[in-house]
């Protein structure tokens, strides 16, 4: 008879145990418990997996060995961005996500994950002040799944079912927007200028109607200039009964107005940038901030943190506005909600907390400086147009490099080829824009690394 | 219970932390960023000041301003205020308890091969992830009979998404919009399955279970169906562990309908290797690949759902997919899906979740696989065996007959023999380094718990747990009081107001909202009286 399986996972496989509580139980064996599924329905025979790598030392490396077909951005001097940046994760968020207690922690209660609950509490509560709002959400999924319930939001506040996104949100989003709203929520977009990428005010003047829930714009632009306007545009949609929703990246606002400034009354967005590596665009974590208006938190399908008083005046937290959630209320609720990204929340939390209000100055400042540094030294190459949209920009920057009778495809190649990983390739995404490529700059951007990218990109150019 | 199941002598940490704003100190800092460097000063130095009027931020953020000690020590302390599956027995949160999560597979997570990837770069430098990503699919497509997935979702409440969406799509796009508007669940799946039903424009039947056996009311159901009906959610054994034998009287029936039928397999735990999706005739069916196959919770998230589907049903899949092109010897992303949904989700899926889940099963393989779902409804059984004979307790439904992975059970007796109902004993199991989950609303069984052991945890833990258990059934009916005025041995004590978190005038759910509320200690602030 074969060895009896017995798996470091699973003690109780030894078969002692298993008899005793077989016999316990009162039964003979496992099978039995098993008698209730109809043998048609039945798995017959083993799975088709691969053998078990038993050993820990022989799934190491075998998982390691995969992994080093990877190339990793992080190793390299990298300038992709666009939804997903390599910004410094600082060693304090990686020691704080990894904590057991966070990280293996699920459902506790306020009492034994009180930790869980005052860290959500208190990421919310410094979430609130970068975006000088009242209300934080508990983590979406992502940044596009903030857009888009914020979106849902918007139509139920106002009781209208139509919305108008600008054309220039980021692809993806966009996506992920109409295929969440469809059916019951239309979305038409609105125009822009393709050389300054601002919004087209007759366009947005025209398509506005009292049937218009929400107009949604992103600042920064995915493609990395700043929307200058913003509070016309909110002041547009106010003027036809409509809220503002506005996109924006948490790493800007140490050094830029929050869009509730200009007249935002939903801000959503990503905080992938705050602590969280980029794990191929799968570490990631949304935001939806709002007002201290009841009609507003109402409709949040989020879960909301609150704090409450205990028996022996501690600290206590706990869910509030609890019956709008799916899990009061199943298909008469605001959406759904259910597992989504809080350690990303906590981590966040952790970032804030380190950077304060000057580190996060110091961060927008260096990605503003930085990017405009590449920016003027890229424009001096020659057959390169940069930028080649928008005036001002935060940590991106769009290269056309039609006038240079290379692809970015190639260029990127051989840029790979020198340890650089090159702009972001829009050539498939947006035609019109030729060769073009989206070149991001963070913190970790040195000079060197940028003169390094330029010197590079003389050689391939002329070559 | 054996002889050396001992009650614990037990207290969490209690560190009374300060919220994080209280800790600030004008001037500390946590961390610094690079200096600009002159060149790029002299070159860009204006770049901020040119920033037109609106844009540029007046007031610096109102954060908390921190030494890098501080800040650690502040969430080292919350963390202990936090009992993690790594440290309690949290077996009493059934229908989603976590599995033990391997710390090799941790060390694959934060590996920087896959933390350092973007998701923009070329597809040549990220084919180990790719390969993870296409070999975990097969794994899937093996346990579950299904043809395709997507690994997209962030969670098994997006998975359902991503399925409902499908749903949609293909319901218009055969023309059906206003005929087929009706989708089927019942009251013991996922309360995310009728939300999201609802939030894609469909009504919602739930079907109940039948007071007997606990099995979805079979006559119901058949009155239910009908050519409006779109799709089937299902849960297969329910939240009360009982498995419907008759699942595919189910599927058949709707699929004489014309509609879809959706397997809703977010704990998969006890039919891993013993029964599939595809046999039972599912069109759809969908993992939460965090709780069947091991990753870390993470306090709620990030998740990873992965939706299978049979073939007629992927040409509606999220884009992309993870193909492998044999000809070249190379995976890619696959955006070739002619009637996809889209994108429910940035990028390609929780990846650190995928590479866990990729290794665990590689750890395991089908026998391992098979094992830990026949230990786990070992477990689960001898927990039932056990609580049965509790006083105060019962197992609704189904009487006398085996269950699955886990079991719903009812405080009813006691809460009408003592006054101690679910509400006390899941305070007071705090005191005993346990947890115990409310279960999912409506509460159809009375003062409901759900156990649901895993095949993680030994014994003797289960043990453990069940001696707390019958150590507070025992309190409830001598010193009622201990129950009602728990926790006593926890971070905190009994939070008894609940309009805090009700109330619109009292509610605060940030810093922020509680200082324009309140002073001192939940004082309401002078100028609001």
């Amino acid at each position: 008879m074969a060895k009896k399986f017995i798996h470091p996972y699973i003690p109780n496989s030894v078969p002692e145990v298993q008899q005793e509580m077989l016999q316990e139980i009162g039964v003979e064996n496992i099978d039995e418990f098993f008698k209730c599924i109809p043998d048609e329905q039945k798995v017959q025979g083993k799975l088709d997996l691969p053998d078990p790598l038993l050993s820990e030392a022989a799934l190491k490396r075998h998982v390691e060995g995969i992994l080093a077909r990877n190339q990793p951005a992080g190793n390299m001097i990298n300038f992709l961005g666009g939804g997903c940046w390599d910004h410094h994760v600082p060693a304090v968020c990686d020691e704080i996500a990894a904590r057991s207690e966070f990280l293996t922690a699920y459902a506790g209660e306020p009492y034994e994950d009180h930790g869980r609950f005052q860290a959500l509490f208190e990421y919310a509560s410094m979430m609130a002040e970068l975006l000088d709002v009242e209300v934080v959400n508990i983590p979406t999924y992502d940044g596009s799944q903030a857009a888009a319930p914020a979106l849902s939001m918007a139509c139920r506040i106002t009781g209208r079912t139509e919305v108008l996104v600008a054309v220039s949100t980021a692809p993806d989003r966009l996506s992920v927007i109409k295929s969440y709203l469809y059916p019951d929520i239309k979305v038409n977009l609105f125009d822009y200028d393709s050389d300054t990428g601002l919004a087209d005010l007759d366009d947005l003047s025209a398509r506005l109607s009292d049937q218009t829930a929400a107009v949604y714009f992103e600042n920064p632009a995915y493609l990395g200039y700043f929307e200058t306007r913003g509070r016309k545009i909110s002041a547009l949609a106010h003027e036809q009964g409509a809220l503002s929703v506005v996109w924006t990246d948490p790493a800007s606002l140490g050094v830029l107005n929050p869009p509730r400034a200009y007249g935002a009354d939903l801000t959503c967005g990503e905080i992938q940038p705050l602590g969280i590596h980029m794990f191929m665009g799968g570490g990631r974590a949304g935001f939806i901030g709002a007002p201290d208006d009841e009609r507003y938190i109402k409709e949040y399908p989020s879960r909301l943190f609150g704090i409450a008083p205990t028996t022996h005046r501690e600290w206590g937290f706990g869910d509030a506005a609890w019956e709008r959630t799916s899990f009061a209320s199943r298909e008469t609720s605001k959406e759904f909600v259910g597992t989504a990204s809080a350690l990303w929340g906590i981590t966040a939390g952790v970032y804030l907390a380190l950077m304060g209000p000057e580190g996060m100055r110091e961060l927008g400042e260096n990605c503003i400086k930085r990017t405009r540094y590449a920016l003027n030294k890229m424009a001096g190459l020659p057959g390169v147009k940069a930028p080649a949209i928008g005036t001002h920009f935060f940590k991106e920057f769009v290269v056309n490099f039609d006038g240079c009778g290379k692809t970015v495809a190639h260029i990127n190649a051989e840029l790979l080829s020198r340890g650089i990983m090159g702009g972001q390739d829009l050539s498939q995404v947006y035609p019109d824009m030729g060769q073009s490529a989206l070149y991001s700059l963070t913190e970790k951007r040195s000079r060197e690394d940028i003169d390094c990218l330029v010197n590079e990109l003389e050689k391939i150019l002329s070559a | 219970m054996r002889a050396k199941t001992k009650i614990r002598d037990f207290h969490q940490a209690r560190w009374n932390e300060p919220i994080i704003f209280d800790l600030s100190t004008p001037g500390e800092r946590g961390i610094l960023l690079p200096e600009i460097e002159p060149e790029v000063e002299a070159s860009a130095g204006g770049a901020l000041d040119e920033l037109p009027g609106d844009l540029k931020r007046s007031n610096p953020p109102g954060l908390p301003e921190m030494a890098q000690m501080r800040v650690l020590k502040h969430y080292l302390r919350l963390s202990q205020e936090n009992l993690g599956a790594d440290l309690n027995v949290d077996i009493g949160q059934g229908t989603c308890t976590m599995k033990y999560s391997p710390k090799i597979n941790e060390q694959f997570a934060a590996s920087p091969q896959l933390s350092g990837l973007h998701p923009a770069q070329n597809e040549d430098t990220v084919q180990g992830t790719l390969e993870i990503m296409y070999q975990l699919e097969q794994f899937l497509k093996a346990i579950s009979g299904m043809d395709r997935f997507s690994l997209q979702p962030g969670g098994g409440s997006h998975a359902i998404l991503a399925i409902v969406s499908m749903i949609r799509a293909w319901v218009d796009d055969r023309g059906l919009s206003d005929t087929k508007d009706e989708i089927i669940t019942t009251i013991f799946s996922h309360p995310s399955n009728c939300a999201v039903a609802r939030t894609k424009g469909f009504k919602v039947i739930n079907i109940y279970p039948d007071p007997k056996t606990g099995r979805p009311d079979l006559e119901a159901f058949k009155e239910a169906v009908s050519e409006r009906t779109a799709a089937l959610l299902i849960t297969n054994p329910e939240d009360t562990g009982i498995y419907n034998e008759n699942i595919k009287e189910f599927t058949d029936l709707v699929h004489a309908h014309g509609g879809l039928c959706s397997y809703d397999q977010a704990n998969a735990n006890g039919i891993m290797g013993i029964t599939r999706a595809a046999n039972a005739k599912f069109d759809f069916c969908f993992f939460n690949i965090h709780k069947t196959f091991s990753s870390p919770h993470g306090c709620g998230g990030p998740g990873c759902g992965g939706v299978g589907v049979k073939e007629h049903l992927i040409p509606y899949l999220p884009v992309p997919l993870t193909s492998f092109d044999e000809a070249n010897n190379r995976y890619y992303l696959d955006y070739d899906v002619p009637k996809t949904i889209g994108k429910i989700k940035d990028y390609y899926g929780v990846i650190p979740a995928i590479i866990r889940a990729y290794a665990w099963i590689r750890s395991l393989g089908a026998e391992g696989l098979l094992e830990a779902a026949r230990v786990a409804v070992l477990n689960n059984n001898y927990i039932l065996n056990r609580i049965r004979a509790m006083k105060g307790a019962e197992a609704p439904y189904a009487e006398g007959e085996h269950r699955i992975e886990q079991v719903r059970y009812s405080f009813q007796p006691l809460k009408e023999e003592t006054g101690c109902g679910f509400d006390e004993v899941q305070r007071r199991i705090c005191d005993f380094m346990c947890h115990l989950w409310s279960s999912h609303e409506p509460f159809v069984v009375p003062e409901p718990f759900t156990i649901e052991p895993t095949e993680s945890y030994s014994r003797e833990e289960i043990d453990e747990y069940l001696a707390a258990l019958e150590k507070i059934i025992e309190e409830a009916y001598t010193n009622p009081d201990v129950l009602k005025t728990a926790p006593h041995n926890s971070s905190i004590h009994h939070i008894a107001e609940h309009e805090y978190l009700d109330d619109p005038k009292l509610w605060a759910v940030t810093w922020r909202m509680y200082n324009n509320r309140f002073e001192g200690y939940f004082e309401p602030k002078k100028e609001q009286q």
